[in-house]
């Protein structure tokens, strides 16, 4: 897990919000999660008051390189039950608050 | 010629995820995905022994902050606890604010009371309510105070203040080392408390400590008194703008209580000495006799003056400006009287109450009663209601509530209704809320249980119905004036 996160210490609270992208779960192998990965990352950071553009980015660079059919979501507070094809999922953290799942289902 | 190919393929393997993303979740998977790394980082750089005591501080501060994540969130779970008792009590809550019988309508000269919220709360469940004292300043709060009326059984007490808004537990809670007999809530700093306990010590408690302990006790304040402590009342402030309030005991004195810098000084006000009952000693020495008192209630309008009901039932009239005589005294009732109430609106009329199963009304000068009521059982508590000036209500020990209302039929109760179970227990204390159509009664079990008045019980005379709040007194004037004059006799 890249460390690369900014650590915000509020005054007298010492509170750490870590935002590094944290993988919570995922069955891809290595390189295409580490590649699906900061794909997120890149799309979060370009449209990061807009999650439905952030989500499109993903979703057709997705479909372009790996085929499709790919869905995402992007967001902030959702529940979820999916299902997907084995191998192809990555459910990840980013920015301290931000949720982001991509899967591949026909 | 035609060949037939046919391929049949599986589907890819599927498997289903589910989950929940939000904001705490993401938060606790990043502090322990942290920890892991750090551990890691630890490992990797071979420091083997910090790593034991290392967790165990890490699990300690967490543990603090927790504590003080809790308290941050004190104010937002009271608030949560009175949202969850109101939508528990949903029906009582309507009942309080809407309900008004019906029935009233056809029945003329009766109303009734509506059982509402019944506070309880476990460490007080053996002890009686011995007083409930409303706050002028919070229309919803109100304290109660438990202990024991019983000689031989004394034990421990308690001074609870209640909110309307949360029946279930109360909003502070204090318990002492002897039965708490009488409370008062001071008029103008209702953080200010002061109580009167069984062992003859008086203390005042401070809402606004965080801690639960009393601001000062009088335990070792030379003079204090040495016996049950009947009735505190909080007096204005005196010259020197102390807070000071007054006592009356059994052991037959009123003691004016200074509150300075968190310490008690006492003055003695009056003592209730029976000059006509000879009681001599062995060698014919006389002891002086002192009455045991066992209420007082203070003139509406003139703070220094104040009636005391004694335990042999005499009512002395007092100022407390002359220490060493009485304004007048006379004898009221057989036995010991247990409430005097001053009239809201006429101010020269009050109610005595005592354990003769009998009420009294008097006015001042006058010796003789203008009204008696007998109701067939001891009464424990007399009070005036706060919106009329003729209405008044009398608790008997059997368990039932009384409620005369004199413009409406001088002879009999308007009211008489059952509210507590008589089998179990035996009831103790009334009071009026000053801001709503409600009843505060106390019973031997701990238990004080809210009452709705019914309309006829609230009823205002025709003329009051748009009129203002000082026309509204005058009213309430006229109308106790129109009874007296009925019931007096023309000066001869």
């Amino acid at each position: 897990m890249a460390d690369d996160g900014d650590a915000k210490k509020d005054e007298g609270e010492k509170k750490v919000v870590h935002t590094y992208p944290l993988c919570r779960q995922s069955d891809m192998p290595e390189e295409m999660r580490t590649e699906v990965m900061e794909l997120c990352v890149t799309a979060c950071e370009k449209y990061s008051s807009n999650n439905e553009s952030a989500a499109r980015m993903i979703k057709e660079a997705m479909d372009k390189k790996y085929g499709a059919p790919w869905h995402t979501v992007v967001g902030e507070a959702f529940g979820f039950e999916v299902s997907h094809e084995c191998k192809h999922l990555l459910y990840m953290f980013f920015g301290g608050n931000m949720g982001i799942c991509v899967w591949k289902c026909n | 010629m035609l060949k037939e190919a046919a391929v049949e393929t599986q589907p890819p393997p599927r498997s289903t995820l589910s989950s929940n993303v939000n904001a705490w979740s993401i938060y606790d998977t990043y502090q322990s995905n942290f920890e892991q790394q750090q551990q890691e980082k630890l490992q990797a750089q071979g420091k083997a022994h910090p790593k034991p005591p290392a967790p165990k501080p890490v699990h300690v501060s967490l543990e603090r902050k927790d504590e003080q994540e809790i308290i941050k969130v004190s104010r937002q779970s009271r608030t949560v606890e009175r949202i969850v008792n109101q939508n528990t009590y949903d029906e009582i809550a309507q009942d309080f604010k809407y309900y008004e019988d019906a029935s009233d309508e056809f029945k003329e000269k009766e109303g009734t009371v509506l059982p509402l919220w019944r506070f309880s709360f476990d460490p007080v469940k053996k002890l009686a309510v011995t007083d409930i004292c409303w706050s002028e300043t919070y229309s919803d709060l109100f304290a109660a105070t438990f202990g024991s009326y019983n000689f031989l059984g004394q034990s421990y007490g308690q001074v609870c203040l209640y909110s309307l808004k949360n029946p279930t537990y109360p909003e502070y809670h204090l318990s002492t080392s002897s039965g708490v007999m009488c409370v008062d809530i001071h008029q103008t700093y209702p953080h200010l408390v002061c109580i009167g306990m069984y062992n003859g010590t008086v203390s005042v408690l401070s809402l606004q400590t965080q801690g639960r302990e009393p601001v000062c006790l009088s335990k070792t304040v030379k003079g204090r008194h040495a016996d049950s402590v009947n009735k505190v009342r909080w007096g204005p402030d005196n010259m020197d703008g102390n807070h000071n309030f007054y006592s009356v005991s059994a052991d037959g004195r009123v003691i004016n209580w200074q509150l300075v810098q968190s310490e008690l000084r006492l003055t003695e006000v009056t003592s209730l000495g029976m000059p006509e009952v000879k009681n001599e000693g062995p060698d014919g020495t006389v002891i002086p006799v002192r009455g045991c008192g066992s209420t007082f209630a203070f003139h509406r309008t003139d703070p220094s003056v104040f009636l005391v009901g004694t335990e042999e039932g005499n009512v002395y009239r007092c100022s407390t400006t002359y220490s060493s005589s009485f304004l007048s005294a006379f004898s009221a009732h057989m036995q010991s009287i247990y409430s005097i109430s001053w009239n809201f609106y006429h101010t020269g009329i009050f109610a005595t109450c005592s354990a003769d199963w009998t009420v009294k009304i008097w006015q001042q000068d006058v010796s003789s009663p203008l009204f008696v009521f007998d109701l067939a059982a001891p009464v424990g508590d007399v009070a005036w209601a706060p919106y009329s000036s003729t209405v008044f209500a009398a608790s008997t020990i059997d368990g039932r509530i009384h409620i005369f209302d004199l413009d409406i039929d001088k002879y009999r109760p308007i009211c008489c209704q059952a509210v507590i179970d008589m089998k179990k227990t035996r009831m103790t204390r009334v009071s009026f809320s000053l801001a709503h159509p409600i009843v505060l009664v106390g019973d031997e079990r701990g238990n004080v249980t809210s009452l709705k008045l019914s309309p006829n019980l609230r009823k205002k005379p025709k003329e009051a119905k748009n009129a203002d709040a000082k026309r509204l007194f005058e009213i309430e004037q006229e109308k106790i004036e129109k009874l007296l004059s009925i019931v007096r006799e023309p000066a001869a």
